[in-house]
């Protein structure tokens, strides 16, 4: 099976303003994948137990087989161009650029798309199939709360049951998406085991499943789990990068020399970065380096992990030398998270990705630079991209262009950002 | 003949079923453990499954959850949950099978598992997320065949797929009970009778062991008139839970073997 019969659900143009989306779906350095198994390489595939492997098997059929059909793509592009607010703009970001003083900044803003984040591209995918696959019962796991919310918002729109798995931890932290998931109708579930946070969501997401998996879809929000998931969100995330390379020879007359996305799972990052996989960029991910890479307390899963298997798929795990998965720290609660998705390891051991890892105070840098420069409040997701943006720029001329991906909006953050300005004297 | 084989061709003869039993090794520490397990087995245990800890129980519901954590909190590991069957070995012939996650396994290095298990004379291998479209990684790396890879069958396999699984299937098939968790309450004997009876007809002779929710005697009865063995893991860990600091734990989970065991008499 070729790379491009995987790829053709995320083939799809938008309406408007990505007349130039890309349709190469294959990279001449770059096998084909995944495979027929759901192989990135040697990474990915579907490590669960029993009782989930007839669902999975059912899920890939069913998006094959659903999410072909004109009808589907045609409901997809409404709801994202009506509902969701697609296309996103690009964003020149002019003082930002002079004030670094070296490569001219582009911002992709998926902080603009409804919901304040890219989390509604996927989730409006998924409980769509979900809807064609007959199912009324919808769950999904949440760190920074940006997916859950963005579940419960189509849950809400499509009327379904659904409930939303979150550490005890992050509902601490992010405690204005757990009121808006409510809000909208959803029961958030708080998962008190482990570490409290994403990664103890998704094992407990993962755990009520195998409970309901006869009636329940389950929205993955990264490019994480079990095959389909890694390949189906990449897929649902993929219009980020094909309106952005659309836009970028539209507004400027030619590609982006680099791109940089922030990498938890790594969603924003893999649909921003797979329309230009074969396109002469350069490609950086940036993972969360928490207090330093050195102190332990990191996120850097690439950077700094080791390959095992965790919720479904194997990759980068942060584990120790028997196979226990390590807790990740991050400020930012959406990249704090011991695993990353299977392409995203198989895109750096291919060497097409370069991956890096931006610490909490380079992070909260680089928030507070855009919010005074563009007036623009990235999410602290975003903008550890945007902290390794800035790192870029300074060494490259200015007819260098960068596009970075602003995958969320900071409101989130806004308790977090300023406890830790006043705590820790980061005020400019 | 291997053991695990040995120990269902006896169970025929006597006309028991076989009772298998889940602990988690080192809960709540490896010293405790070693005597739980000594117990367990000198009580009249058929099949001992250890339970290798780990961080993340995805199949697994809050009981072995925490039992898990326990045992990581004492220090457990693959290491030395291989320790613990190299050292019952000298005690006792009961089969043993290990009860893993996958990357335990694959930290500690596939090819090298094989050996070690062998070694402690280990029977055979459970892993709970490694369904058969990637087992091969793992089997294909392993020097012999001289353990038995268990495979899983759920009540939402379906039928074809039965019949492919029960094609590499070694040792015997642990039939899960229910769609849920480890420890999950709704057992349901007709869902149960109905899917045994579907997997007898693919299962190629090989024995079939129903787990999940099974904590008492009647449960253990009405399984084993279905099956041919009742695995117990959640009910035992529960025990363990409720007694951390008695001094008779050992002497409790004998007991608690024992009423079970008698029940797998036909």
């Amino acid at each position: 099976m070729t790379h491009s019969q995987h790829a053709s659900p995320g083939t799809r143009q938008m309406s408007a303003g990505t007349q130039h989306a890309s349709l190469v779906t294959h990279h001449s350095s770059l096998p084909p994948y995944p495979d027929l198994m759901g192989h990135f390489g040697p990474y990915g595939g579907r490590y669960v137990a029993e009782t989930l492997m007839p669902a999975l098997l059912d899920l890939e059929e069913a998006y094959q087989r659903i999410g072909k059909q004109e009808l589907f793509e045609q409901e997809l592009q409404e709801l994202l161009q009506h509902y969701a607010g697609r296309p996103t703009p690009l964003f020149h970001a002019r003082r930002l650029s002079a004030k670094v003083g070296g490569a001219s900044l582009y911002l992709k803003r998926e902080d603009l798309a409804h919901t304040g984040a890219h989390k509604i591209n996927n989730t409006l995918g998924q409980a769509l199939l979900a809807r064609w696959m007959g199912k009324q019962k919808i769950i999904a796991e949440t760190g920074a709360g940006q997916h859950g919310v963005a579940t419960a918002t189509v849950a809400a729109l499509f009327g379904m049951e659904c409930r939303v798995f979150m550490g005890t931890e992050d509902i601490q932290r992010q405690a204005a998406n757990v009121q808006r998931m409510q809000l909208l109708g959803a029961e958030v579930v708080p998962v008190a085991s482990g570490t409290g946070t994403l990664k103890d969501a998704m094992s407990e997401a993962i755990r009520y499943w195998v409970g309901a998996v006869r009636d329940t879809f389950y929205v993955i929000g990264s490019v994480a789990g079990p095959h389909p998931y890694p390949m189906m969100v990449r897929n649902f995330q993929r219009i980020i990068g094909d309106e952005a390379r659309g836009q970028m020879l539209d507004d400027v007359g030619r590609l982006p020399d680099m791109l940089v996305a922030c990498v938890g799972g790594g969603s924003n990052a893999m649909g921003l970065f797979y329309p230009f996989l074969e396109d002469d960029v350069e490609i950086v991910g940036v993972e969360a380096a928490g207090l330093g890479v050195a102190t332990g307390k990191h996120a850097a899963t690439l950077g700094a992990g080791s390959i095992g298997v965790l919720h479904g798929s194997k990759s980068y795990v942060l584990q120790d030398g028997d196979g226990q998965i390590q807790e990740a720290h991050s400020i930012s609660a959406g990249l704090d998270y011991p695993g990353v998705g299977p392409e995203h390891a198989h895109l750096k051991d291919c060497g097409r990705v370069r991956y890096e890892a931006i610490d909490d105070h380079q992070a909260l840098a680089a928030f507070q630079e855009l919010c005074a420069l563009e007036g623009i409040i990235p999410a602290l997701e975003s903008s550890h991209a945007v902290a390794q943006a800035l790192l870029e720029a300074s060494q490259r001329p200015s007819s260098y262009i960068i596009l970075i991906s602003l995958s969320g909006r900071g409101d989130k953050d806004l308790g977090i950002v300023s406890a830790h300005l006043t705590g820790t004297g980061l005020k400019s | 003949m291997n053991r695990i084989a040995r120990v269902f061709d006896e169970m025929r003869r006597k006309g028991e079923k076989a009772l298998v039993g889940f602990v988690t090794a080192g809960d709540p520490t490896v010293e405790v453990s070693m005597d739980i397990v000594k117990a367990m087995c000198e009580a009249g245990l058929d099949i001992l499954e250890l339970g290798v800890p780990f961080s993340d129980p995805t199949a697994d519901g809050p009981v072995i959850q925490r039992s898990s954590g326990r045992a990581l909190k004492a220090g457990a590991s693959l290491t030395t949950v291989l320790e613990m069957a190299r050292e019952l070995r000298h005690t006792t012939q009961i089969p043993i099978v290990l009860f893993s996650y996958y990357n335990p396994i694959l930290a500690y290095g596939v090819d090298r598992f094989y050996t070690a298990a062998r070694e402690a004379d280990v029977d055979g291998l459970l892993v709970v997320d490694l369904p058969p479209e990637e087992s091969a990684e793992m089997t294909s790396a392993w020097t012999g065949n001289e353990l038995a890879l268990i495979r899983l069958v759920a009540p939402t396999t379906p039928p074809e797929r039965m019949a492919s699984i029960a094609e590499k299937a070694s040792g015997f098939l642990y039939l899960v009970s229910m769609t849920g968790v480890t420890g999950s309450a709704g057992l349901n004997l007709d869902e149960v009778s109905g899917v045994v009876g579907s997997l007898r007809t693919r299962a190629r002779g090989i024995p079939i062991c129903v787990g999940f929710g099974i904590s008492t005697p009647d449960q253990v009865r009405a399984v084993g008139s279905l099956a041919d063995g009742a695995v117990v893991g959640s009910a035992f860990e529960r025990l363990i839970e409720e007694h951390l600091h008695d001094p008779a734990l050992a002497l409790r989970m004998g007991e608690a073997v024992r009423s079970l065991k008698a029940a797998t008499l036909i």
